[in-house]
């Protein structure tokens, strides 16, 4: 696939800062400046970048609790996201619903979930409205390895598929649900293999190479936007950090993760984007450059914001 | 105005309510050509088409997270669950997703879904289809609660609860599908959390819900013969709950008993009775009363069936208990 300069860059761009920000948080969390959990998705960030770039702005997306990724690739911005994080009035929940809940209906995120498997269904209903709408809109489903064996995940494949609907499933599949590696939680090696039980095409691409996650992706939105109902795209990637930060990861061994690190997706890419000449040493480190000051500028932003008012507490329990 | 029945006020809110707003649709387990478990969507298949009237495999999370989906993104679904007590396998959708949206995201989210849900004992179903949950839902933030007696009633609050921008659950008895009452043809909305009163009385106050309301009017006949008047107050609503009518009623009756079919602890009841006790117990001159049904399943043999859901006398010995 030709991609024009653009698309390349933008890629390049949102996964450095998906990685930056997450190292943000690991920092502020460590520090005792965040409240709560946060997941974070260092890593992981090919899965999110690609599958969002295959997307415009009025394709909706369902996410999970490692959510972060995924709402900066579709365009969340980085200053309400990180105000949220901290429990702040001017995130982009007024501080109410923190790491786990964020949304923006504009830009086409139906929300991060703190339930496991919790945004399929939701995600059906995005693309049952622009089916009954007779928009060309598209719905995206996130989910993890752990959340493809949740019964609202089947059913959410299955009543996709049964109705044709515009969605397209990306499973990210970083090997564990909490601490339960997979082969102990299913018997399939690939959750794609699931996707025949559903009738609609199941590919496996490598997660850590945003191009074939972008690939793959286009392909199922295209499917999706003929009318020739849902896909199953499962991309095989890794989670760096534990579980939740905090979580000590004695469950796992260090070369596994030794050797998951040395296939990372971004200077992966970065070699890619240097040898074809899309773009030099100087201008890597100007994008880099900008995008740690934008992170830093969020931070601050953050920093800066004051926590809610208590009078506030009752704001939007109903419409 | 003519006589309609409870079901027909439904379908005919149903109906008046698509052909108003292209926005809404309904979804759910047979509720296409077959017209609903209970006859509600009877012929709006064929006038609406399978588009607007949608048959859904048996998928209950996928149908309430499908619905929740679709109302944040525009649309105005009206879920059907066939039995209130498939909820189970979808609370997840229910009181997690749907009711939490709006507030998680700050308000973002709007999430304007109607889920009917036919509930209640009566008809031999037994212990997995004649629950009465009302008290789970009304304990969810995010959810509006409306649980009518009277076609009248049933036909302006689905308006009501189709047209509101929250979630509604909207609960039926399935007794009540085949009772009769005045019903204009035309459209008319009824306030979401403003109750009535079914029958005006000076001595007693029995707040009744659903179903109850009429053993609570056929218990107040009996009292009065005994010379007792009963004000029976019907909520419709339990979330939100009209508790100024109801302590109006208390205020002039200054003694209260409340009546509902699902099962007494924990129930609706206790939350009614402790507003009152909270916020006019100088009015009360005897002990608030509780009838609801006993801390146990739902029996499926008829003499058990009976005896399980509360009866016209166990409201009379009530009321006489403190009057």
């Amino acid at each position: 696939m030709a991609l024009s300069k653009q698309t390349l860059v933008h890629m390049f761009e949102t996964m450095n800062r998906i990685r930056m920000f997450e190292q943000k948080l690991q920092e502020f969390f460590a520090a005792g400046e965040i409240p709560g959990f946060v997941h974070l998705y260092l890593g992981e960030e090919a899965v999110a970048t690609g599958a969002c770039a295959a997307l415009t702005d009025k394709d909706m997306i369902t996410s999970t609790h490692r959510g972060h990724g995924h709402l900066l690739a579709k365009g969340g911005d980085l200053k309400l996201m990180m105000a949220e994080i901290f429990g702040r009035q001017t995130g982009y929940c007024k501080g109410k619903g923190g790491s786990m809940h964020i949304a923006d209906l504009d830009l086409g995120i139906l929300g991060a979930n703190g339930i496991v498997g919790g945004g399929g269904p939701l995600a059906v209903g995005a693309a049952l409205a622009a089916k009954y709408k007779k928009t060309d809109h598209v719905a995206l489903c996130f989910f993890g390895d752990g959340a493809s064996n949740q019964g609202t995940t089947q059913e959410s494949l299955n009543m996709a598929s049964a109705w044709k609907l515009p969605l397209v499933f990306v499973n990210e599949n970083n090997g564990y649900g909490i601490s339960c590696p997979q082969c102990k939680s299913m018997a399939v090696v690939d959750i794609a293999d699931r996707a025949a039980a559903y009738d609609m095409p199941g590919v496996v691409v490598d997660g850590n190479d945003v191009l074939a996650v972008f690939e793959a992706v286009t392909e199922a939105v295209k499917r999706a936007r003929k009318g020739e109902g849902p896909s199953l795209v499962e991309c095989k990637t890794y989670r760096w950090r534990g579980h939740f930060e905090g979580d000590a990861c004695t469950y796992r061994c260090v070369d596994e993760l030794e050797e998951w690190m040395a296939k990372d997706p971004l200077p992966r890419f970065e070699s890619k984007l240097l040898e074809s000449k899309t773009l030099s040493e100087k201008e890597v480190e100007s994008i880099k450059a900008r995008i740690g000051q934008e992170v830093e500028e969020a931070v601050r932003y953050a920093q800066e914001s004051p926590l809610p008012p208590t009078s506030a507490l009752m704001d939007d329990v109903y419409a | 105005m003519a006589e309609k029945t409870y079901l027909q006020a439904l379908n005919e809110a149903l109906r008046l309510e698509m052909e108003r707003d292209e926005n809404v649709f309904i979804m759910g387990e047979d509720v296409g050509q077959f017209g609903g478990c209970f006859g509600v969507t009877q012929g709006l298949f064929d006038e609406f088409g399978e588009e607007r009237v949608i048959d859904t495999p048996i998928t209950e999370s996928a149908i309430l997270g499908a619905a929740a989906g679709a109302a944040a993104s525009g649309l105005r679904p009206v879920a059907e669950l066939m039995f209130v007590d498939f909820i189970g396998v979808s609370m997840d959708q229910l009181f997690n997703q749907a009711a939490k949206m709006r507030f998680m995201f700050g308000g973002k989210a709007t999430v304007p879904m109607t889920l009917r849900m036919p509930q209640g004992a009566g008809i031999g179903a037994a212990a997995q289809h004649s629950q009465s949950l009302e008290a789970w839902f009304m304990h969810i933030p995010g959810l509006k609660v409306v649980i009518p007696s009277t076609p009248y009633d049933a036909k302006g609050l689905l308006i009501s609860a189709i047209r509101d921008d929250n979630p509604v659950v909207f609960l039926e008895h399935k007794l009540l599908y085949g009772v009769s009452g005045e019903v204009p043809d035309e459209s008319y909305t009824i306030e979401i959390g403003k109750g009535e009163i079914k029958r005006e009385g000076a001595d007693v106050t029995i707040v009744a819900t659903s179903q109850m309301v009429y053993t609570a009017l056929e218990a107040a006949e009996k009292l009065k013969a005994e010379g007792i008047e009963a004000e029976v107050v019907d909520p419709r609503c339990l979330q939100p709950l009209d508790k100024d009518l109801i302590i109006e009623s208390v205020k002039k009756t200054n003694a209260l008993v409340i009546a509902h079919e699902a099962v007494q602890f924990a129930g609706p009841g206790a939350e009614i009775a402790a507003i009152v006790a909270d916020e006019a117990i100088e009015y009360l001159d005897a002990p608030i009363k509780r009838v609801g049904a006993p801390f146990c399943p739902v029996p499926f043999s008829p003499p058990l069936e009976q005896f399980y859901i509360p009866g016209v006398e166990n409201i009379v010995s009530a009321v006489k208990s403190i009057r």
